[in-house]
């Protein structure tokens, strides 16, 4: 399975902070913050149809998400991902001594994913208390 | 129908004031005036409510009275060592003054969400002062406003229309007409795209480094307002801005620093920085430096971005250079309503903005240590209480795992990750809609929040809560002490 170095950033969505609003639980909400934005040149290089199912993975965790075609790009070799629990999976905990994150700018790993499913929020919750 | 006027929105750090709510039989069933985050709280706040409070046993959610709820909250603190009290930033500065006094009394760390936000901006700022102005100054007279490693599109919707590119100020007008000039062009653009795609049979894409390595837009040595974007990416609001400088990620220190350097006389001796060549940061600096009153609106991308804090002081050093040469001013685009509220509240009550650790008994404030993902990666704290915030749902994984591993308490009204991990859920009226209270915008200006509904029967607010918290932690204390 191919796989391709990408910089991972994580941001603000229109839709996800429409969904934040709506209720955590809405489906705009979860929609939004289980896409991974691509480039779309990226996409073919990794043979990619939208809403496939990708694993990003950085040296902190890894994540299955859905991918989808970036219409701000040309921006090639970086994905973007919106601020959630699925974002949160594989962000950098180091603060550098400021008490924040490093939550954009991560170095990571994309490749194409069919055998796994995007987990859902109980999922990903149940997750953090058993590991 | 009642219609409510001047309605303040508890949504995104431009806090705007000029929402109409019309209300039916205690309803909300319009919301004018407000973006689509602010209509989607109006509308919707109360679609994944919690409807009692819940108390985690056998590992089970069960229902509860509100007074069990507080007693087992505060017997939680009381037997806690070093509890973290997080959040604060949707909630009043009311609620906010109550929680201080509550973590003094248990000893533990009160942070805010600015620890994930503005921290390293408000870090910043206490190396560097800050040079600012209310937003209505701006809204009047920027003649240049610079959106910095943010995006107000989709994180401030109206943040562009009430106080920058697209508001009518007394003497700076809006350029709305301009936009839509260059959204045709891009309309244009994107049918030639699609007619090449048809001919060509592969995408074709518009180069917009091209543009970019052209230098500057004629547009901007125009005497009007104009709107400079510096970015990762290509966002909305760099499509509507007169000019885009698209900076290589992580690299926004090398070219503030490059400004620094043209604005005080000096030369650079390299061809590009940060992925823009040096032709179009020189034409940059000289935008600057003409400006008759410019503005630096910056965002999560540099305060999260590699440099941090120091990204922060060199914006505030080139906006303190570039005010020898002309007037300008800088400012964090904050993204909670009450953020700022909370860091004012905090600094008001303990002389520090976030990261107070109150367990020695006098604040104390080191931002590295303790602040909340911090002590939590140390796996040091044994408590936790959560207002008005979700850090499970942005916290990284390991500060999660952490906060899955001590007792829980969640004052939170709706569904989300962290109440589903809470051992004790608490949810209170909405502030804002169904509780009155103080919020401080983005520019430090205290609004009212007002209370348009009334909430369901039994739900008190944020503040209530943690005042009777407090008053049962003191109670319990005195019972361990007799």
């Amino acid at each position: 399975m191919p796989k391709l170095n990408v910089l991972v950033n994580t941001g603000r969505t229109i839709d996800q902070g429409r969904g934040k609003e709506m209720g955590k639980l809405s489906d705009v909400y979860q929609k939004d913050v289980t896409q991974c934005q691509i480039d779309p040149e990226d996409m073919r290089t990794l043979k990619l149809r939208r809403n496939a199912n990708v694993k990003v993975t950085t040296e902190f965790g890894s994540v299955v998400l859905r991918a989808v075609k970036s219409i701000r790009g040309p921006h090639p070799n970086m994905v973007f991902i919106s601020y959630g629990p699925w974002a949160s999976m594989i962000s950098d905990p180091e603060t550098h001594g400021s008490g924040m994150p490093s939550l954009k700018g991560m170095s990571g790993v994309l490749e194409a994913c069919p055998d796994e499913e995007v987990l859902t929020m109980q999922e990903l919750v149940n997750q953090l208390r058993e590991e | 129908m009642p219609v409510v006027e001047s309605v303040t929105c508890p949504v995104c750090g431009t806090f705007c004031d000029d929402i109409e709510l019309v209300i039916e039989n205690n309803r909300i069933i319009e919301a004018k005036n407000a973006c689509a985050m602010g209509a989607a709280k109006f509308l919707n706040y109360s679609d994944h409510r919690i409807k009692t409070p819940l108390i985690r046993k056998n590992g089970e959610l069960v229902e509860a009275t509100m007074d069990e709820a507080i007693e087992k909250a505060a017997q939680i603190l009381v037997d806690a060592h070093y509890p973290i009290l997080y959040g604060w930033s949707n909630t009043c500065c009311e609620a906010q003054r109550v929680g201080v006094a509550l973590a003094e009394e248990v000893g533990g760390v009160m942070d805010n969400t600015a620890t994930v936000c503005h921290g390293p901006s408000i870090m910043g700022v206490q190396d560097a002062g800050i040079p600012g102005a209310t937003l209505g100054q701006l809204r009047h007279r920027a003649d240049l406003i610079v959106y910095w490693a943010s995006n107000p599109w989709d994180a401030h919707p109206r943040h562009a229309e009430r106080y920058s590119m697209f508001s009518e100020g007394r003497f700076e007008k809006s350029t709305w007409t301009q936009y839509l000039s260059r959204l045709r062009g891009d309309m244009s653009k994107k049918k030639i795209q699609r007619a090449s795609n048809l001919v060509l049979k592969h995408d074709f894409c518009f180069d917009y480094c091209k543009e970019q390595n052209e230098g500057l837009p004629c547009t901007m040595y125009q005497n009007k307002r104009r709107t400079i974007v510096v970015d990762v990416r290509r966002t909305r609001t760099a499509d509507s801005a007169d000019c885009f400088i698209q900076v290589e990620p992580g690299k926004d220190y090398e070219l503030l620093q490059a400004l620094r350097v043209l604005v005080n006389d000096g030369e650079l001796d390299v061809d590009e920085v940060a992925g823009v060549p040096k032709d179009t940061i020189e034409e940059l600096a000289d935008v600057l430096v003409n400006c008759k009153m410019g503005v630096i609106f910056f965002g999560l991308g540099l305060t999260m971005s590699k440099g941090k804090h120091r990204n922060i002081d060199a914006a505030i050093n080139l906006t303190r250079d570039l005010n020898g040469r002309t007037k300008f001013l800088i400012m964090p685009m904050r993204g909670h309503y009450n953020v700022t509220g909370a860091n004012i509240v905090t600094t008001w009550q303990t002389g520090y903005p976030f990261g107070v650790d109150l367990s020695n008994g006098y604040p104390r404030y080191n931002p590295g240590e303790t602040t909340a993902n911090d002590i939590l990666r140390r796996g040091e704290a044994d408590a936790m209480l959560v207002i008005a915030s979700d850090p499970v749902a942005h916290f990284p994984k390991s500060s999660s795992q952490s906060i899955a591993k001590i007792p829980l308490i969640s004052i939170d009204p709706e569904v989300t990750p962290t109440t589903m991990l809470a051992d004790v859920i608490l949810p209170p009226s909405f502030a804002g809609i169904e509780t009155e209270g103080t919020a401080y915008r983005m520019d430090h200006v205290p609004l009212p929040l007002k209370k348009v509904v009334e909430p369901p029967k039994g739900f008190i607010s944020d503040q209530e809560i943690l005042r009777r918290i407090l008053q049962k932690v003191k109670e319990l204390k005195k019972r361990e002490m007799d």
